[in-house]
């Protein structure tokens, strides 16, 4: 199937949630002893995606390492939209299963699901002239039922989400006047009011520029250290990726082609096999992870 | 929420007193009370109440299924008056009207059954794994166009006196309202407002998006056709009882929202918008010209039209509203 010995099996398991001190996000080791693992898997077992009639992701099979950033990378069209879409039960596989929890998550209540997975889709809808606090407070659909409309937990997760995200000064704004970066703080927001163990992000940083790109992952370390949040996201960023990720998993042609911790897994021949792109990696000056020095037909050292 | 409520109860009042019997407001009050002379009594209750009402209940019917639309579709065309909701249910009543000849609660049913299945047709046409804003509008106006060529076609064909009164009822007219008219549509109302309240939880996520309201468990396509249905509903039983009054749907949730000045999900202030534009526009038809009255479509279109050109202006410019 491929080439790299770090590819994982199929069977669910949590056990790479160790970490591997020393090879990735060396920056920010010092935090892994005081976060709370996460208690809820996600896994996909055996998963083939389409659209219509074409196939987008293959047989694939990954954990999800609970307690971890994990982020989702590969060029365009090697379906990793497509398998956070399936991960997070909005496309329903043509062959395997997305386990949560060990259970098949479409033989599961949706609003259940709800409870403990969220996801940030690409491009949300933000309603004409809705303010942040309303917007926010969508999130909190799946706690409320038909006869207990809002209650002071409600308030509680909405004023905790603003918080964290430091939207808390903008809840009264509407949401169409905002930045681009505080825009995508409200939606990060939403999710975080729903108050799942597992967070999936659809590319959170596109159309930001680099300051906030940063502000936004930084925002999703927080939320991993301080709550024990499973992230997995899809970044097009390779750097970005594995600065900001315990594990890395790079996908080709649909299938997993390589995953593991970033500094294990990137090297220059995994980015010319997942990218075609002849490059150079370096490691970071700042937190020692690997980083592209991608070379072109004119730059070629 | 207030400001509309107040303007609506006098609306209501003040158009309690006028018509060809002047009756002063002590003497509605008296009415009310039970101790007003037997004309007054007759001129409130038989004449002036039910069309009150009807008057009411269709806008608010027609305001609310508009901001059902535009929320569902998240467009602000897509209200039941553009995308051939309103059409079809003026061909099943002009054929009704016309060639069967019914009246009442069959032509209700009709109605009813005639924009439910024009709205399944759209639906259906639209989709393509899953419904999207634009194509839903533009195979709603394609669909709109066949139901006004029926229509055209069955008021060409049919005797004049068939057709003046189909005409007068595609305008959309609050003459006829009585009691008896008023009955089905209050029971369709009855059932379609609570089942409105029930699922508006799932248009407040629908809202964001297919995949947000997706990953906040919601069953989006399944949630989308019921808020459709319940729409449809709505709308077709108001054009049913008083024809096709044009542009209330469009205009009543983008003027609730202006109103309040948020994006909260304005249903009920919607409704409120629909009864005051359509209990306004029901006077003004009959009483702003001496001695002409108009049906109440004219004057509802005259307020509409200009808001749909607006909108299209807008959308254009900004490429926004989809």
């Amino acid at each position: 199937m491929t080439d790299h010995p770090e590819t994982s099996g199929g069977a669910p398991e949590a056990s790479d949630a160790v970490g591997h001190p020393g090879d990735g996000r060396t920056a920010r080791a010092g935090a892994t002893g005081t976060r709370t693992a996460g208690t809820h898997t996600l896994a996909a077992d055996h998963v083939s995606l389409a659209y219509d009639e074409r196939r987008v992701v293959e047989d694939l099979s990954l954990t999800v390492a609970a307690g971890k950033i994990t982020s989702i990378v590969g060029s365009n069209g090697c379906g990793k939209s497509t398998l956070l879409r399936g991960l997070a039960r909005l496309l329903k596989p043509v062959g395997g299963a997305v386990l949560l929890d060990g259970e098949d998550i479409r033989s599961m209540p949706t609003k259940q699901v709800a409870t403990t997975l969220g996801l940030l889709p690409q491009s949300p809808v933000a309603p004409d002239g809705i303010t942040v606090a309303d917007l926010v407070g969508r999130g909190r659909y799946p706690h409320q039922g038909w006869f207990r409309r809002w209650t002071a937990d409600d308030d509680e997760a909405v004023a905790d989400a603003l918080a964290s995200t430091g939207t808390l000064d903008l809840a009264e704004r509407s949401v169409d006047e905002l930045s681009g970066g505080q825009r995508q703080r409200v939606w990060i927001a939403m999710a975080l009011a729903q108050r799942t163990d597992l967070l999936l992000l659809d590319e959170p940083t596109t159309f930001l520029d680099i300051a906030h790109q940063i502000d936004v992952l930084d925002l999703l370390v927080d939320l991993n250290e301080s709550r024990g949040t499973t992230v997995v996201m899809v970044l097009h960023d390779l750097d970005m990726a594995c600065r900001y990720s315990d594990r890395l998993v790079a996908m080709r042609d649909g299938r997993v082609h390589a995953e593991g911790a970033p500094g294990d897994v990137v090297d220059a021949q995994m980015v010319r096999e997942v990218f075609g792109l002849d490059s150079l990696v370096v490691p970071d000056p700042i937190t020692g992870t690997p980083t592209l020095v991608p070379m072109g037909r004119h730059h070629r050292g | 929420m207030t400001g509309l409520s107040v303007a609506l109860v006098v609306l209501a009042a003040v158009g309690m007193t006028l018509g060809d019997a002047a009756v002063p407001l002590s003497g509605i009050l008296d009415t009310v009370l039970g101790r007003a002379d037997v004309l007054t009594q007759f001129v409130i209750v038989e004449l002036r109440l039910p069309r009150l009402l009807t008057a009411l209940v269709v806008g608010a019917a027609l305001g609310l299924s508009g901001a059902l639309f535009q929320s569902i579709v998240r467009n602000p065309l897509a209200s039941p008056d553009i995308i051939g909701i309103t059409q079809s249910a003026s061909a099943a009543g002009v054929l009704g009207v016309v060639v069967l000849g019914i009246s009442g609660l069959a032509l209700t049913g009709l109605v009813l059954a005639g924009s439910l299945v024009a709205a399944v047709a759209i639906y259906l046409l639209a989709w393509r794994g899953g419904v999207a804003g634009y194509r839903l509008v533009l195979i709603g106006i394609g669909v709109a166009a066949l139901c006004m060529s029926v229509v055209s076609w069955v008021l060409t064909t049919s005797d004049v006196r068939d057709a003046q009164a189909a005409l007068v009822w595609i305008t959309g007219s609050l003459a006829r309202s009585d009691w008896s008219t008023l009955n089905p549509l209050l029971v369709c109302f009855a059932v379609l407002v609570p089942l409105t309240a029930y699922l508006a939880p799932w248009l407040r996520s629908l809202e964001l998006g297919d995949d947000a309201a997706a990953a906040l468990g919601i069953r989006v396509e399944r949630s989308r056709l019921l808020l459709i249905l319940v729409a449809v509903g709505l709308a077709g039983s108001a054009v049913a009882v008083v024809g096709p009054v044009a542009f209330v749907a469009l205009v009543a949730a983008p003027i609730a929202r202006r109103t309040l000045g948020d994006g909260r999900l304005a249903l009920v202030p919607a409704a409120l918008v629909g009864s005051l534009l359509v209990l306004g526009s029901d006077l003004v038809a009959q009483f702003a010209i001496p001695d002409v009255t108009l049906p109440v479509g004219v004057v509802t279109g005259i307020v509409g039209a200009p808001y749909l050109l607006w909108l299209l202006v807008r959308t254009n410019r900004s490429g926004r509203g989809g």
